[in-house]
């Protein structure tokens, strides 16, 4: 009964092309140390499905992307991810360009395992323009007010996700202790394999019953990763590790500082770890 | 003491919400967070204000102070998805931030040039497109200047104000804008305290409406308002750091 893997198992097992969701939000309780595994590996040509963060701008840095699907990519405190920026900049990755709650939809219309769902959201800007695949439906009921004109927003399909989460048992049940679950769940069943990273495994879980997000019938697999998510938040666990995200982002400009970043040791932001 | 123009600001911020009620004021930038909570204090008490994070709050908070629910401090949960539940509903008016605004009320938080191969990457549209559609949006700009007024967007994140559900202000560090120009174009409402109108002209990259005769002040912050904002919310003066005096 046990799915418990390693990063390394779990980053070998994605195969080149695949479609990858990846769970948090922003610089928010990103699975970095999957991450890390997977730019170690020798996948490429991948489809990031992400709300983005330093999850993005690491897998772009090391190549391993061909298109991004994401209604932003940020590190929060400092707003803009700067390896993304330079690989959209040089032309090195695609880009589906979503509003927020087009890609809710998106995963939403995946974990229900519908052709779409529609809303409004995304009409009158350019999210049509520079999505030419997306289609526009009409309510079959009479419309309320307007021209009942919706996006059908597609499935957002994942053939594989990573999430972090506070804790999971063995099983592949996955709690959540901070104050928001972010689009997990959803990352989850939106995918055919899902595979978390926590901060402790545990035999059984205490806490609130609304607590337990991810259900092991979601989960492919499950890895031990204390301080996973750093340099990113895991609240209540830890915060954002400010200072390495700073470091992080200079990086870019300052090679000097990839070493902690782009080398084979644990990553960045854990010299810190208790 | 006199009112500082950061103060001005954020109280100009806090007069977009004016009369809106019992709903989420979602605010992004200093001045911006400071006037709703602002809103809240005073003349729009039944406003919605959050941490930042995911907790409604008891009270309009200080700024960067976490609600504690363990004390009660909260009274509310607002996840991210609750959020772009909420844009939907309609129950919220947003005041965001643009990279570029153009004289339609189009905002770019995108992409600067080609957006297929961009000089410069900005966040993505992020909930703009469906902000301006579906909810009350105001802009805070706490820099006016031509490099933001734009004639065209390069990327239109937010939609125009004729297609907008209700594109309601603009607020900078000069002035207040609103989309009552001819055709649901950009107008000067006000010039802050101290501001010629001929610089908001200069630092705007098209023909701003209602520029030529005679242009309002904007209102100067009460006493109490003056008070709050030092005293409660923003001891710290975090806002001068984004409008310096």
């Amino acid at each position: 009964m046990s799915k418990v893997t390693t990063p390394e198992a779990i980053a070998a097992s994605l195969s080149d092309g695949m479609t990858l969701g990846i769970g948090g939000w922003g610089s928010r309780r990103k699975p970095m140390e999957l991450v890390r595994a997977v730019c170690r590996s020798p996948v490429r040509d991948l489809t990031v499905v992400s709300c983005g963060g330093p999850d993005v701008g690491m897998l772009c840095a090391h190549g391993k992307v061909r298109r991004v699907v994401a209604p932003f990519v940020t590190l929060d405190s400092i707003p803009l991810e700067p390896y993304f920026r330079a690989a959209r900049e040089s032309g090195a990755v695609e880009l589906t360009e979503y509003d927020e709650g087009m890609f809710l939809f998106g995963l939403l219309a995946a974990a229900h395992r519908l052709p779409f769902l529609p809303t409004p959201a995304g009409l009158g800007s350019d999210v049509l323009r520079v999505n030419p695949g997306l289609r526009t439906v009409r309510s079959p009921y009479p419309a309320g007010d307007g021209e009942g004109l919706l996006v059908a927003v597609p499935p957002l399909r994942l053939d594989a996700a990573l999430v972090h989460l506070n804790r999971a048992d063995p099983r592949g049940n996955g709690q959540y202790l901070g104050p928001d679950p972010y689009l997990d769940d959803l990352f989850a069943k939106a995918s055919d394999r899902c595979y978390l990273s926590c901060e402790r495994i545990v035999d059984s879980f205490t806490g609130p019953a609304q607590s337990l997000l991810i259900s092991r019938a979601m989960v492919a697999g499950v890895a031990e990763t204390p301080r996973g998510a750093l340099f990113t938040s895991c609240e209540p666990d830890y915060g954002r590790d400010e200072e390495a995200q700073r470091r992080y982002a200079a990086s870019a400009s300052d090679p000097a500082l990839r070493a902690e970043f782009f080398g084979p040791g644990p990553g960045a932001g854990r010299t810190e770890a208790a | 003491m006199a009112a500082t123009r950061a103060e001005v600001c954020a109280v100009a911020c806090a007069e977009a919400w004016r009369g809106d009620g019992e709903v989420l004021a979602a605010a992004m930038g200093t001045c911006s967070v400071l006037g709703a909570r602002l809103a809240r204090l005073t003349f729009e008490p039944e406003l919605l204000t959050t941490d930042g994070g995911a907790l409604l709050t008891r009270e309009a908070l200080p700024l960067g102070r976490a609600a504690d629910p363990a004390a009660g401090g909260a009274e509310g949960w607002l996840p991210f998805r609750d959020h772009l539940w909420l844009v939907l509903h309609g129950r919220r008016h947003v005041m965001m931030g643009a990279s570029q605004l153009d004289r339609s009320g189009r905002s770019n938080i995108s992409a600067i040039g080609p957006w297929e191969k961009p000089d410069r990457q900005l966040l993505g549209v992020r909930g703009a497109p469906g902000n301006t559609l579906c909810n009350p949006t105001s802009y805070w700009i706490p820099r006016h200047s031509r490099r933001v007024f734009v004639p065209e967007v390069d990327m239109a994140s937010g939609v125009a104000a004729a297609t907008a559900r209700d594109l309601r202000r603009v607020v900078t560090d000069l002035a207040v804008l609103d989309f009552g120009g001819p055709g649901r174009t950009a107008r000067l409402v006000s010039v802050h305290p101290g501001v010629a109108v001929r610089e908001v002209r200069e630092r705007t990259g098209f023909e701003l409406a209602g520029a030529d005769g005679e242009v309002p002040v904007t209102r100067e912050p009460t006493g109490e308002e003056l008070r709050l904002l030092r005293e409660v919310l923003d001891p710290g003066g975090l806002r001068d750091r984004e409008v310096p005096g």
